[in-house]
């Protein structure tokens, strides 16, 4: 009996092989890799990432793009810092405003390239520009958060007890629920798919009677809103606040984005796949950590070269499925 | 023209639409009225104003004066969007739909059922089955809309049509890109509509389709109404004859005789089967040396198909070329051009000039690519090459250094024919090269092919006014429907033996 | 004839212009009225000095890359990787002027020879593969600084040879040697563009591809080199960022120039679309950056926070060449007489 795949899951699939492959090699490479503290420190650790590249999958499958999701991290996270140690708010009306703020400036990212007509690519690198130099106006140094809901209620509370001491911390826990509502916002709402219209053919959408504008303007907010987030978790994961952090983060969004099988055209792509890519990119690194000897920068080589082989093997897809379709 | 229709039949009426854009006006004052249960078909030539009555009509476009009246009640639609909500929609050449989300989902996109704002896929799912049984279609619903044929996609997009309500159905161009066994599941798809009280307008260039299936027809030239006949009553040469402007001619004085060609010289360009699926069935061709050959047809029929095969732009899946005798493979532009090979594309805009290069860039371009990029021509001698085109053919132009794209069409026609000429090509492939000319141009531009012709050039000559073809050429091969019907020569070569041609002889005189 | 010719030629040219021009001059205007000793020069040891020699000096960089860029993006591509192709080239200088028994020439051919390499690495990807220039090019700009640190095996390698310490410090005629170095591949871009078919072919492929192919031009192989000479460009960057500061930091050289590069390239006149480019204009577009970095550094603004106004920049220069802002403007302006 063969087992034919639906070809739209196919990059999925090899992402998900690629991840499992990854994980085996890693077990059987070294003792101790298969241990539950790995595992929980791969998405713990990556969870931050993981939240942004979820909003950056959004963007990309409306045929857009964002550059400002580092940015707007490391402001995030030096806000809610300067917020909670400096101006005495209570974290999470700090959270709740620094949410809002991404929001509304994703969302004035958005309304530019949709009223003006300007390139995404350019309006998100001025936005990654404004949001950098506006973190270091908040506050200069990186700055630590020593509130009680910071030191009790995340690191304790709310981490979940596994056997013997390990817990999956919260960042974890926040991972999943983004998560599962990026699925649910992906393919139970008529904004998810109004998505997918857009970056499939946006010509076609708008002589369907899609709201684009629409659509446009909020996927960025979402995005926006998504990078704050990531900020939140951010401080969660170092207990502080960094203006200076989180350089280049966007480039390893996309990687997760295309690694998970999305086309940077847009229009196609599952946002499970990009969880899984940014978990791939977590596995390389400890991969990399376990080896000892290999130092870190091959992690970007690696990175660079499984996004080659993706795109490659995207391209070799959708020219094969042209070509099945024209000799029918 | 038809009698008028009994009130409670008529569905639309537009009348006395006007529109105009900067410099041309697309109608003038055009009356267009559908019936329930009618498929009426709309056809013209090119920028005789279908496309532009059914934007309007749509919504795309708003008018500049006359009344369009749905059902009975008037109508103003200012969007695609409010003319659907209305009842009319529209599928379009390209299926305007998004390729690479499910059957299920096309259909229901924008209005998916929902409970608690999330959407109910099994509800998709099931309205989908039900729209498609409303075009007799029963596939899987949930497979990608592109790995379906370009005729289930069709089918698809009507049945989206139907499941936001239509009344009006308008089919543009539906079976450009179907063969004969999905254009027969179309028509029956089309047939079961009409039988259920629907109005569809059908527009195509397909004389046999039209008339297998359009009840009326409604015929559009240069923006106006030339009417609307029934079908059935309506021969086929006289609907060729309005749709190109020319009244039934008589032997009249024969036009002057172009010399004839030198007996005993081999073609220089020798073609045998040549042809590619959807765009040209095999046909054979030949041109010799100081030759014109021409070739007619109608809009749609093949004529550019069959010049892009013999550019290399296409690649032809079957058929020989021989050039001079050796057989050579067009498989690129630049090979066809190092054999000698010059075209000038009927889509200027798009695929000729280089809208924001001056005249003397655009002029030189293709001499410059054939010598590569290190033997620049020096700025002179650009100069020298561009002033004496611009004199020769005439080129209104402030100077060589003009923008192309701030010229009149007409001027930016003979840049490009400048730019050919310049690499003193061997055979030249002209398709539509007078088209957005002035009168006084058009007659340089075809002295210029006769002088063009006597110094030894082979030249093909394609063009949708038969007057023109049968002027400058010698032979013409005649399309139709995408294959070739015909080849005249000498004697043969007038316009009514063309047209006869192209309508296929069928309703006698 | 002659006249017209070079009045229309001049006329656009110079209406492209005037909006960096413009720019650049109202922030010198801004210097001259508010940092005192801004417009200071003296000279020192035959040695020019001072805030402008600075804003040419430390621009030379972006200025080499925005040479390359410019190109690029005349084609309708885009190249994200000259950063990392930077610190690729310092790294191989590095490396080689330490080992002994190479020759000088021989470090600098194969700095270059290595930007090269990745430059036509991108080529391949784009004009061979057809893969998006965004896509293409954000690879090796990942991979890229992974290669660099591989070369310098994760040290930052330092060295204290005159004649490499010279490229990036030296002077020349009393300029700093970065900016002849930039003058001479404006020459040379210039010579290549002009001179050559190549300039021409660049623009007709960034302008209508389609219409260039039917016309006999090779997308493919102009594509590719234009890649090609921006790899060279930023490999001549890269030489002057590690003679700077005597060294080869394979994690911060070059970092985020790429996008000052193209910020030059689309202020200096160049439509991201592509067609017609303007070198001039891009060299204008990077000093203009420059200068507004070393005005916040002479204001004592902290360098952190200088991408703010460059943020505020890029997207008022956008604003002014997109074409629905002004329709919307000259909309609301005409609106309110009625």
């Amino acid at each position: 009996m063969t087992l034919r795949l639906p070809p739209k899951y196919v990059p999925l699939a090899a992402t998900a092989a690629v991840l499992v492959v990854l994980y085996a090699a890693g077990c059987i490479a070294y003792d101790n890799f298969g241990s539950l503290r790995v595992l929980v420190s791969l998405v713990g650790d990556n969870a931050f990432l993981g939240v942004a590249a979820l909003g950056a999958t959004f963007v990309i499958l409306s045929g857009g793009i964002d550059l400002s999701v580092g940015a707007v991290v490391a402001f995030t996270s030096i806000l809610i810092a300067t917020l909670v140690g400096r101006c005495g708010v209570h974290p999470l009306a700090a959270m709740a405003l620094a949410l809002a703020l991404g929001a509304v400036f994703g969302a004035g990212m958005g309304a530019l390239i949709h009223c003006f007509g300007l390139p995404p690519f350019l309006v998100t690198l001025a936005g990654m520009f404004f949001a950098r130099g506006m973190g270091f106006v908040i506050h200069e140094q990186s700055l630590g958060i020593k509130h009680a809901f910071y030191v009790e209620r995340i690191n304790q509370d709310l981490a979940i007890p596994l056997t013997g001491h390990i817990h999956l911390p919260f960042t974890a826990l926040c991972f999943f629920a983004a998560l599962v509502l990026a699925i649910g916002i992906a393919h139970y709402t008529r904004f998810g798919r109004n998505v997918y219209a857009l970056g499939g053919d946006e010509q076609s959408a708008t002589l369907m009677g899609l709201p684009i504008g629409r659509t446009k303007v909020l996927v960025y907010a979402l995005a926006g809103f998504c990078s704050a987030l990531a900020g939140v978790v951010y401080t969660f994961y170092m207990q502080s606040g960094n203006p200076a952090g989180c350089v280049g983060l966007e480039l390893d969004a996309i990687a997760s984005v295309v690694i998970g099988g999305t086309l940077l055209a847009g229009g196609v792509g599952f946002v499970a796949g990009t969880a899984m890519g940014v978990l791939i990119l977590g596995l390389i690194q400890t991969l990399i950590t376990f080896q000892g000897n290999l130092n870190t920068w091959w992690t970007k080589i690696a990175v660079g070269l499984l996004v080659l082989a993706f795109i490659l093997l995207q391209n070799f897809i959708s020219a094969a499925s042209r070509r099945s379709v024209a000799a029918r | 023209m038809g009698q008028e229709a009994p009130t409670e039949r008529v569905l639309l009426e537009m009348r006395g639409i006007s529109k105009g854009f900067p410099g041309v006006q697309a109608l003038d004052a055009v009356d267009f009225t559908v019936r329930r249960g009618e498929v009426h078909a709309l056809m013209g030539e090119n920028g005789a104003g279908k496309s532009t009555l059914i934007k309007v009509l749509t919504g795309v476009y708003r008018r500049d004066a006359g009344r369009v009246v749905l059902d009975g009640r008037p109508i103003d639609p200012r969007s695609p969007k409010v003319a659907e909500a209305l009842g009319l929609s529209t599928v379009y050449q390209e299926v305007n739909l998004i390729p690479h989300l499910s059957v299920a989902e096309n259909i229901c996109l924008g209005r998916q059922p929902t409970r608690f704002g999330l959407i109910r896929w099994r509800a998709i799912a099931r309205r989908a089955v039900e729209a498609l049984a409303r075009v007799d279609l029963a596939i899987d619903v949930a497979q990608p809309l592109s790995s379906c044929s370009i005729a289930i996609q069709q089918m698809v997009a009507i049945a989206r049509a139907l499941d936001v309500s239509a009344r009006l159905l308008i089919l543009d161009e539906p079976t450009s890109s179907l063969d004969a066994t999905e254009v027969e599941e179309l028509f029956s798809v089309v047939r079961k509509l009409r039988g259920q009280g629907m109005g569809i307008v059908f527009i195509t260039h397909f004389l046999d389709q039209m008339y297998e299936i359009a009840d009326r027809v409604t015929v559009l030239r240069d923006g106006r109404l030339v009417g609307e006949y029934e079908t059935a009553g309506l021969p086929r040469v006289r609907l060729v004859s309005l749709m190109i402007g020319k009244e039934y001619v008589e032997a009249e004085a024969a036009p002057k005789a172009p010399p004839p060609k030198a007996a005993g010289k081999p073609p220089f360009l020798e073609v045998r089967g040549i042809g590619r699926k959807g765009a040209i069935a095999p046909m054979d061709l030949a041109i010799a040396e100081g030759e014109v050959l021409g070739l007619a047809g109608l809009l749609g029929s093949g004529r550019t198909e069959v010049a892009r095969l013999l550019f290399g732009i296409d690649r032809a899946e079957t058929g020989e070329v021989r050039v001079g005798g050796r057989p050579v493979v067009l498989h690129s532009p630049r090979r066809a051009i190092r054999e000698g090979f010059a075209f000038t594309p009927e889509n200027r805009k798009v695929e000729g000039i280089i809208p924001n290069l001056s005249a003397r860039e655009n002029i030189v371009l293709a001499l410059q690519a054939n010598r590569g990029a290190w033997r620049a021509l020096p700025r002179r001698r650009q100069l020298e090459i561009a002033d004496r085109f611009i004199r020769a053919l005439n080129i209104k132009t402030p100077g060589p250094e003009q923008t192309v794209g701030n010229l009149s069409g007409g001027n930016q026609q003979k840049v490009l024919l400048a730019r050919w000429l310049a690499t003193e090509p061997r055979l030249l492939i002209l398709d539509e090269p007078t088209r957005g000319i002035d009168v006084g141009a058009k007659a340089e531009v075809e002295k210029l092919i006769q002088a063009l012709r006597a110094e030894g050039l082979a030249i093909l000559f394609i063009s949708s006014e038969l007057e023109e073809v049968v002027r400058t050429s010698q032979r013409v091969i005649v399309l139709r429907d995408r294959a070739k019907v015909g080849e005249l020569a000498g004697r043969e070569v007038d316009e009514r033996t063309i047209m006869r041609t192209i309508a296929g002889h069928e309703h006698g005189d | 004839m002659a006249t017209d010719r070079s009045q229309r030629i001049r006329r656009e040219w110079l209406a492209k212009l005037v909006w960096p021009v413009a720019a650049l001059a109202l922030l010198l205007a801004f210097n001259l009225l508010f940092t005192p000793g801004f417009f200071h020069l003296e000279v020192r040891e035959g040695h020019l000095y001072g805030q402008l020699i600075t804003i040419l000096n430390h621009g030379a960089k972006v200025m080499l890359l925005a040479l390359g860029m410019t190109l690029v993006i005349a084609t309708g591509g885009v190249d994200l990787s000259v950063g990392a192709v930077m610190a690729i080239a310092g790294a191989v200088a590095a490396q080689l002027i330490n080992a002994p028994g190479v020759p000088f020439p021989a470090v600098i051919l194969a700095a270059l020879a290595a930007a090269v390499v990745a430059g036509a690495w991108n080529g391949m990807l784009v004009g061979g593969f057809r893969i998006q220039p965004i896509v293409a090019t954000l690879i090796l700009m990942v991979a890229g600084r992974g290669i660099a640190q591989l070369i310098t095996d994760g040290q930052i390698i330092t060295f204290t040879d005159a004649r490499l310490v010279y490229v990036g410090n030296g002077h020349l005629l009393g300029l700093p040697f970065p900016v002849t170095i930039v003058l001479a591949m404006l020459a040379v871009t210039a010579l290549l563009a002009r001179k050559t078919a190549v300039g021409l072919f660049v623009e007709a492929v960034g302008d209508n591809e389609t219409a260039s192919r039917y016309a006999g031009v090779s997308a493919r192989t102009v594509k590719f080199m234009t890649y090609v000479f921006s790899g060279l460009c930023a490999g001549m960057a890269g030489l002057v960022a590690a003679s700077n500061i005597k060294c080869a930091d394979s994690n911060h050289a070059g970092l985020f120039l790429e996008l000052d590069a193209i910020l030059a390239v689309v202020v200096g006149g160049t439509a991201l679309t592509g067609g017609r480019f303007y070198l001039v204009g891009s060299l204008v577009g990077a000093l203009l950056i420059q200068a507004l970095t070393t005005t916040m550094y002479a204001r004592n603004v902290s360098a952190d926070v200088a991408p703010v106004p460059k943020a505020i920049v890029i997207v008022a220069v956008c604003l002014l060449q997109s074409e629905t802002f002004r329709r919307k403007i000259a909309g609301l302006v005409r609106r309110r007489p009625a």
